[in-house]
């Protein structure tokens, strides 16, 4: 099944032929009539209209924009191919999970924090690690001075995941952590946690992003080379399948890749195609495609054009499901349907007037809720200059309250179906996402695509063309190229303080002279036969490694020793 | 005389830019945006990748003979890391090689990194006019030096 060779190009050939609009007199009447002579009485200027994925935008829509089967594209909100939505009530029977992402400074810090959100009624944990975190080096490593504890909490052995989840019942709770390159030892250190509990895997549940190909691509948060990194990934996979069936081990991401640069067309073509590569591991590791798909959810970018961030969400349930089913074999709902989390885009705020950034992020959120999203983040508006302040952030939080308490956009499923501009919009977009897969295809898969510099040199061409467009005033951002003000007033921002690094340290030490030096040896020796190893497992390796104290910096130095490093190809 | 002939030589040699992420950053959508700017506006870019370390970046400024090492950080670690890389330039007592940084920088952090001699400090949204007008009046006051001391 996963040679179906050219299978992206035949779907790119039905799109285009379906999608190739037919001819409309009574609009060309319209046009010549009605239009043309308003547009000279008006003295009208033509002037450019294109989204960011560069796709022209016409002056009107009509039914002869879209296919003649169009409702069989759409179907019914809960059913194939999920474009109206993956559940049939959507926010009628449960808003989206509002799901603020946060973390910062010592475990003890995010302890503190974990328990007062959980006092608050959330269960949702949801956290963020420091940059020496994201790339495995210990908060001693000279690399990582200035660091601890600034973009969000340290962890750099089993110890300080004991004081973050320090009276926090792991049954009564679900933890997403936003971490990648690392996310096997961290998610061996909840399991060492969960058994330190007297709680069995399977009473477990969370999340991991572990989405090791958008690094690649965008975030570039890597140890080891792609293969790897890939290898760890199937075995956690196959592990969690297994035995923690609550976790989902990759959120497979198009944030990063969106944040970077990317069109929106990019995000979307990107992202599936790192998802299509999943899907292709774990049936290549013998899984069942209908048992572990369920359990790849994704996150999505929402921007600042509004129709055509909707358009993509819509396509994107479209494509997933029709890529699972046709071309991967699933044959349950579950495993067909593309559930979601969404962030409002960062890039797109402005540190100049900062307040404006509220009204952004607004549409922004809204975007996502029209789009169908299951979860939300909307960002607060000092977020261009710093980690957000509790204000800013309760501002956020109370934005999305207000589109799902106050708009009613809530009220009904889909509310944009068979607007003739939206549907045609999600065609348009799909098919250009086949015209990617297709390119990828012919290039012998993602893999090959990035590790040639391809996708990352696509983004970044996209990127600097936005700016010069930026630059031109052909794109507005308010208050940064229009409707300046000569005077900035400041605000006032969170601040990280300098001792969070000072009081790991003194952890880190306290760990390495108390544990069994001897028993580190040894587990760190088994995981390194178990790495060399491709036909092993290397999860239950983590797990001894990360309870006999072994720190993340040295479980890494394994892998490092083992796989070598990664230096990515000249993009530029 | 020799020094004559380098004079103008150099003179005529484009604003020569090192760009680094001198820190543990994977941001790398503004400083690739700058690297096509900079070319575009007719200098000599290189790039330092990703994950440098103060020590190689130096090393490559050096090696490479640039007038300017442009930096970038977006995790909010610069009033360190940007530190270190002006104390290593002062350490070695190299002052022809001007220091120019960019980020998440928040005002307040300015005047201090001003005053280790890093300039600029341009946070998102500031247009690449105003950047590559910045970057080319410190690589014309490092270029003098260089000059001077020739």
């Amino acid at each position: 099944m996963e040679d179906h060779k050219g299978f992206w190009h035949s779907k790119l050939r039905e799109a285009s032929e379906r999608n190739s609009s037919s001819k409309d007199e009574s609009l060309e009447k319209w046009r010549k009539n009605t239009l043309e002579p308003w547009e000279e009485k008006t003295g009208y200027k033509p002037r450019e209209f294109i989204n960011s994925s560069g796709i022209e935008i016409k002056d009107v829509y009509t039914k002869s924009d879209l296919p003649e089967d169009q409702e069989k594209f759409l179907g019914l909100p809960g059913e194939y191919p999920f474009t109206r939505g993956v559940y049939p009530n959507m926010y009628r029977g449960k808003e989206w999970t509002m799901r603020m992402f946060s973390g910062f400074g010592t475990p003890e810090d995010t302890n503190a924090r974990l328990k007062y959100l959980i006092s608050h009624g959330e269960t949702g944990l949801s956290i963020a690690f420091d940059m020496p975190t994201l790339y495995a080096y210990d908060c001693d490593n000279k690399r990582a001075d200035g660091e601890i504890g600034k973009c969000g909490v340290n962890v750099s052995s089993l110890k300080d995941m004991e004081v973050i989840f320090d009276g926090i019942d792991l049954s009564k709770v679900t933890t997403s952590m936003t971490i990648n390159a690392p996310a096997a030892v961290l998610t061996a250190m909840y399991f060492s946690i969960a058994r330190k509990q007297g709680l069995s895997l399977d009473k477990i549940g969370g999340t991991v992003q572990a989405d090791i190909l958008k690094e690649y691509i965008a975030q570039k948060e890597w140890i080891y080379p792609p293969e790897a990194h890939i290898r760890i990934i199937r075995d956690m996979m196959i592990y969690c399948t297994e035995n923690v069936p609550r976790w989902n081990y990759i959120s497979i991401s198009g944030y990063h890749i969106r944040e970077a640069g990317s069109s929106a067309v990019q995000e979307l073509a990107f992202t599936l195609a790192d998802g299509f590569y999943y899907v292709e591991m774990g049936k290549k590791a013998g899984l069942d495609v209908d048992q572990f798909a369920p359990r790849l959810s994704f996150f999505f970018n929402s921007s600042i054009n509004f129709f055509e961030e909707i358009a993509k969400m819509r396509a994107a349930r479209r494509i997933w499901a029709t890529a699972l089913k046709e071309k991967y074999g699933a044959k349950s709902k579950r495993a067909m349907m593309l559930r979601f989390h969404t962030q409002t885009s960062g890039y797109t705020l402005t540190w100049q007037q900062p307040h404006i950034n509220i009204v952004r992020t607004a549409f922004e959120g809204l975007a996502a809720v029209l789009g169908g999203t299951q979860s939300l983040h909307t960002n607060s508006y000092d977020e261009a200059m710093a980690l957000p302040s509790e204000e800013a952030v309760k501002v956020a939080l109370r934005t999305q309250q207000i589109i799902a308490e106050e708009t009613g956009v809530t009220d009904t499923v889909d509310p944009l179906a068979g607007s003739y501009y939206v549907e045609w919009l999600t065609n348009r977009i799909e098919e250009e996402a086949y015209r990617y897969f297709d390119k990828i295809e012919s290039m012998g898969g993602i893999l090959e695509a990035v590790k040639s510099g391809y996708i990352q040199r696509e983004i970044a061409t996209t990127s600097y063309r936005r700016q010069k467009r930026i630059e031109e005033g052909k794109e507005v951002m308010v208050g940064a190229n229009k409707y300046v003000e000569s005077e900035e007033k400041p605000i006032n921002i969170l601040r990280i303080p300098g001792e969070a690094q000072e009081r790991q340290i003194k952890r880190l030490n306290e760990v390495k002279a108390t544990r069994d030096g001897k028993r580190v040896a040894e587990t760190l020796e088994r995981l390194r036969k178990a790495m060399e190893d491709p036909d092993k497992n290397i999860m239950p390796f983590l797990i001894d490694a990360v309870e006999s104290y072994a720190t993340l910096e040295e479980i890494s130095n394994v892998g490092r020793e083992v796989y070598g490093g990664w230096k990515e190809p000249i993009i530029i | 005389m020799a020094a004559g002939k380098n004079q103008s030589s150099s003179k005529q040699r484009p604003p020569k830019i090192l760009l680094a992420k001198p820190g543990i950053d994977g941001h790398d959508r503004g400083v690739l945006v700058l690297a096509r700017a900079f070319r575009d506006a007719g200098m000599e870019v290189l790039y330092a990748g990703l994950l440098p370390t103060p020590e190689e970046v130096i090393d490559t400024a050096v090696n490479e003979d640039v007038d300017v090492i442009a930096m970038s950080l977006l995790n909010g670690a610069h009033l360190t890391v940007f530190k270190r890389v002006a104390d290593l330039m002062k350490e070695r007592g190299i002052d022809d090689i001007a220091l120019v940084g960019g980020g998440t920088i928040p005002e307040e952090d300015k005047p201090a990194l001003e005053a280790l001699g890093i300039t600029g400090n341009y946070g998102p949204g500031t247009p690449l006019s105003t950047i590559i007008e910045h970057v080319r009046k410190r690589a014309a006051e490092a270029r003098e030096k260089k000059m001077g001391q020739d």
